[in-house]
């Protein structure tokens, strides 16, 4: 009989699939809406516990790669792994299980507002995992205390702030623990003091529960400031100074340009390329 | 003039296949799981107890007048007293059905294309589904199951409550004997009658809510977007209603009478 060998792996894909690989990888896909090109040609790998920042223009398809990754979209063409499976091809049972490590922050919350913040937070377990009523309890408390919204449990979303909505739609997507954090545009419309207890969340899930993640952002200082901060725990209270480098390599920034990786590197290579990049530096000025 | 023809066709076409689609997908919710016995049971009360007072009103009026209307015609040949027979089969027959089914795609059919519609643009059907919730199932599912159970249901009410609006205004406006009246109506009724009037709402109440779902979850542009959906659903399952009622009718009456 014929020995069948598959088609030789890209070593990216290769990498990918071995052991303790990374979580999410793209490799060479593309994405056009009728005649608009969205995604020309996009790889890139998130490494477990790291931080990738997508920097782009609006419309420059960095929310769409977070609908990717959920399987929300499929590519027009390229292969797509999220914890070694292939979700590009998937139907959408099969990848309801891949869904259940991920969670994702949708752009102002997406919050369900038919339902209290007890009920948000608590909807993937009560709904979808069947957790008994006191343990689905009990994580919501926990979760709501994190993002320091504890008292606002039985509000509606339409009681909260802004930045509330932002910090209950996080503590809807860490509820159910999952590994893979995404966040489209976590901070955008909120004023800078709100946007960096936004920002201390993320960081706080990074650093604290070993969530790798996926932040989709044109708010620099956002990005720069979850780049190259930690979060460390004094006693009762979290502080967040500032990375050591070798902590400040694990965050790398992506830029996208016309449907290409324009740049990736982490936060010093960002800022010198601006000094040879026009596009870069007219992005970061 | 030929390409937008070309176009308009494909668009139909489109809306078609993504109809159809969903009825697929909403038939396989129906009999696998997860299924979700809550949201159910919030939907027949949303659609039916919610539906209740409008399909009274609507019901009670249209009797009423139906046997003003028919009293007066009646008596150019003498014939007052068949005043119930008219007054039962029309509405058993025909008005109990269609004028439930419009008043219900009036409250039910706008309200599902606006709220599935508020939930597409403002992204909580994805967030649904990034959760691991099928939107079919969820919000699908329990509402065609509420259409095709509660709106014959609330047929039935409004054509009963049709009848005593007819005996209302025939008793104390025509001064017809009330046994009379009653004696009439069952007169006029048939029991193939009385099945078309139980069978036609299944299909109102399908239409209507299958509709207001699909125009919902299709819903693309902002709160226009909304707007348009809401004006849309409710113009479909309008016109649905009086179609399919029609067709409806013309498949009875070569199956049952």
């Amino acid at each position: 009989m014929a020995v069948v060998h598959p088609a030789p792996r890209s070593a990216l894909l290769e990498e990918a699939l071995g052991p303790g690989g990374p979580i999410i990888v793209f490799d060479h896909v593309q994405l056009a809406f009728d005649d608009k090109i969205i995604l020309r040609d996009v790889s890139f790998t998130l490494k477990t516990g790291h931080t990738k920042i997508f920097l782009g223009a609006s419309g420059a398809g960095k929310s769409t790669i977070l609908r990717l990754i959920l399987g929300l979209l499929k590519p027009d063409g390229g292969q797509i792994f999220v914890n070694g499976e292939r979700v590009d091809d998937m139907s959408e049972d099969n990848l309801m299980a891949v869904r259940g490590d991920l969670g994702m922050v949708f752009q102002e919350g997406a919050l369900f507002d038919s339902l209290s913040v007890r009920e948000n937070v608590g909807y993937k377990l009560d709904e979808e995992l069947n957790w008994v009523r006191s343990d689905a309890d009990a994580r919501v408390q926990e979760v709501l205390g994190f993002v320091g919204l504890g008292e606002f449990i039985d509000r509606r979303p339409s009681e909260l702030s802004g930045g509330q909505r932002r910090r209950v739609a996080i503590a809807r997507a860490m509820a159910a623990k999952p590994r893979i954090l995404l966040y489209d545009e976590p901070t955008t419309g909120l004023d800078p003091i709100t946007a960096v207890t936004v920002d201390e969340e993320i960081i706080k899930l990074r650093d604290l529960e070993g969530v790798s993640s996926i932040l989709v952002t044109h708010q620099l200082r956002d990005a720069f400031f979850v780049a190259e901060h930690t979060a460390v725990r004094q006693g009762q209270d979290i502080e967040f100074p500032k990375a050591s480098p070798e902590k400040c390599q694990e965050a790398e920034f992506i830029m996208l340009r016309d449907g290409l990786i324009a740049f990736e590197g982490n936060a010093g290579e960002l800022r010198n390329a601006a000094q040879t990049d026009a596009y870069i530096e007219a992005f970061l000025s | 003039m030929g390409g937008g023809l070309v176009e308009w066709l494909k668009a139909a076409l489109l809306e078609v296949q993504e109809y159809v689609g969903m009825l697929s997908l909403t038939a396989r919710g129906i009999v696998s799981r997860p299924f979700y016995y809550r949201d159910v049971v919030q939907q027949f009360d949303a659609i039916g107890v919610g539906s209740l007072t409008v399909v009274l009103l609507t019901g009670l009026f249209t009797g009423m007048v139906l046997a003003l209307q028919s009293g007066t015609t009646l008596d150019a040949f003498g014939a007052r007293s068949m005043v119930g027979r008219l007054v039962s089969a029309s509405i058993v027959k025909e008005l109990g059905p269609v004028l439930t089914g419009l008043m219900v795609a009036g409250r039910v059919g706008s309200g599902i294309a606006a709220e599935l519609g508020s939930m597409m643009v403002t992204d909580q059907i994805a967030a649904l589904r990034a959760l691991g919730t099928d939107p079919i199932r969820k919000l699908v599912v329990p509402r065609v199951l509420a259409g095709l159970v509660m709106v014959p249901v609330l047929t039935v009410i409004a054509s009963a409550v049709g009848i005593v609006g007819g005996w209302i205004v025939t008793v104390f406006v025509l001064r017809v004997a009330s046994s009379v009246y009653w004696n009439s109506v069952v007169e006029g009724l048939y029991i193939q009658d009385v099945w078309m009037g139980l069978i036609k709402p299944f299909f109102l109440g399908f239409a209507i809510v299958s509709i207001g779902c699909h125009v919902g979850l299709r819903t693309t542009g902002g709160t226009q977007g909304v707007g348009r959906a809401t004006t849309n659903a409710v113009v479909a399952s309008s016109v649905a209603v009086i179609a399919v009622d029609y067709f409806v009718t013309q498949l009875l009456i070569v199956l049952i009478y």
